[in-house]
């Protein structure tokens, strides 16, 4: 579960029994599920940094889609801080563009998409929004982006064999550790929820 | 268009429109729009040789989301528009998507149809077991024990197997991807397309407002163990046998897709027109 994503209702805890099919199924996969793929070094400084750009990127048009949809979904306050999230990310990616003298978006290559997990540790994966998050929950959301940027980073340098590979991956692992920080320090200047922000006293469901 | 210009390199903002999803923040559907995006510009083939079908639901909205050709249609009724106009227009790369109450109930018998007669397109259904649009009534995939207010002790009905049913039927290329997934879905997309005859995806696409208990399909997905086979026997005893969440090529034919082109090569609709005049 989400660490914002928690909501109103929760038909599975009433459901016994399709919380018993769940959990069977859970103990039946996790014996088959193969292990995350491992954090592979890149062969050279450019890889490495196209890598670190899409993943600035996806981040980025992530934030976006999360904004439009907090606006369509009249959430102005979260709509506009993911926004400004995903103006900080699109400039990290400009950033990179400049620091390797890019002029166009580079070619992706043959790691393109290749993450340890789904997607790229700085997207938020898309069902851990919530229409009645607020912009705590936004940075929580963002504080947890960025600390998995930072073990991946953290991790890259760790098995890079390429001497500027580990120094670029060490450069960007401090960056992301700022990011922490500042996120950090902004949440401590935002409201925390209510126990029962979630609660909706016009529920969209018809199935409680 | 300058013709001297070289052609923009395609991305995936190339087929993303200006309009915004209403989906429910979280919805899966989220990310496979993302994924079909990605998957376009990974075959490049420019936004106005592609068309994009759809019928009735949340998810058959993505017509519109897209900058390609689109056909929001008649409740159901999906494969039967994208098939008249693969045939029509063999040119385009017809794309069909919508969700498992539109595809597997309304339009359950146009399924069976499509994956028998073998058109050259690509079918995308974002199975969520819901009726998500109407509020959450079940589904031809919901379990059978899935108690719910309007469903009370759950339906008691057996759930449809679109796999396997897509399988017997005739589909040429049969898949499962997982929305959570959306590169790993994006790149399913794009085999799918680019294989002879009817690909059929079942994409599970979670719905967190009527099926918030559908988060945990992230725990559960996994790649399915082996890859791809060509035998559709081996296949559907894979797919009956699975846990429902082996994700991946399942089913890769070799049958030969229906002719694009119908009647003789060359004949005009004027002639054709010809044949019927009173």
């Amino acid at each position: 579960m989400s660490p914002v994503a928690t909501p109103a209702r929760k038909p599975a805890a009433k459901r016994p029994a399709a919380k018993k099919k769940a959990a069977r199924t859970a103990a039946r996969t996790a014996a088959e599920k193969p292990e995350a793929p491992a954090v592979v070094a890149p062969r050279t400084l450019t890889e490495f940094m196209a890598q670190a750009w899409e993943m600035e990127v996806e981040a980025a048009q992530r934030y976006s889609d999360f904004a439009d949809a907090m606006e369509t979904h009249n959430n102005p306050g979260v709509a506009s801080m993911f926004r400004t999230m995903a103006n900080y990310e699109s400039k990290h990616a400009d950033e990179i563009m400049a620091t390797m003298g890019w002029s166009e978006s580079p070619p992706l290559t043959p790691r393109s998409g290749n993450w340890p997990d789904y997607e790229a540790p700085e997207t938020t994966p898309d069902d851990e929004v919530h229409y009645l998050m607020q912009p705590w929950h936004a940075l929580q959301l963002a504080l947890a982006a960025e600390e998995r940027a930072e073990r991946f980073f953290a991790e890259l340098a760790r098995v890079a064999t390429v001497a500027a590979v580990r120094a670029a991956a060490l450069e960007l692992q401090a960056e992301e550790k700022a990011h922490v920080a500042l996120v950090r320090a902004w949440m401590k200047k935002v409201p925390k929820p209510d126990r029962d922000w979630a609660v909706d006293p016009d529920p969209p469901s018809y199935t409680d | 268009m300058n013709d001297l210009a070289p052609p923009a390199a395609l991305t995936p903002a190339s087929f993303k429109s200006a309009y915004k999803p209403i989906w429910c923040p979280g919805c899966g559907d989220f990310s496979v729009l993302s994924a079909l995006t990605k998957a376009l510009a990974k075959i490049a083939v420019p936004p106005e040789q592609i068309a994009v079908v759809s019928g009735i639901g949340c998810s058959s909205r993505i017509p519109a989301y897209t900058t390609c050709y689109g056909f929001h249609g008649v409740h159901g009724r999906a494969l039967a528009a994208a098939t008249g106009l693969k045939v029509a227009r063999p040119d385009l790369t017809v794309i069909v998507t919508g969700g498992d109450g539109d595809g597997y109930s309304i339009g359950g018998n146009h399924f069976l149809h499509a994956c028998r007669r073998n058109v050259d397109m690509t079918y995308i259904v974002m199975d969520n077991h819901v009726y998500g649009m109407t509020k959450g009534q079940p589904s031809p995939t919901t379990e059978p024990d899935w108690d719910s207010k309007l469903s009370p002790g759950g339906t008691g009905v057996r759930s449809f197997h679109p796999l396997v049913i897509a399988l017997a039927s005739g589909a040429n290329f049969v898949a499962r991807a997982f929305a959570g997934d959306p590169n790993g879905a994006a790149d399913i997309i794009a085999q799918a397309i680019r294989h002879p005859g009817f690909a059929f995806i079942e994409v599970l696409s979670p719905c967190i407002t009527f099926r918030p208990e559908q988060r945990e399909w992230k725990q559960h997905a996994h790649p399915a163990p082996v890859g791809a086979t060509d035998d559709p026997a081996r296949a559907a005893r894979r797919i009956m046998t699975d846990d429902g969440f082996n994700i991946g090529v399942l089913y890769a034919g070799s049958r030969r897709p229906y002719p694009a082109h119908v009647g003789k090569p060359g004949e005009s609709p004027a002639n054709l027109e010809a044949e019927f005049e009173l």
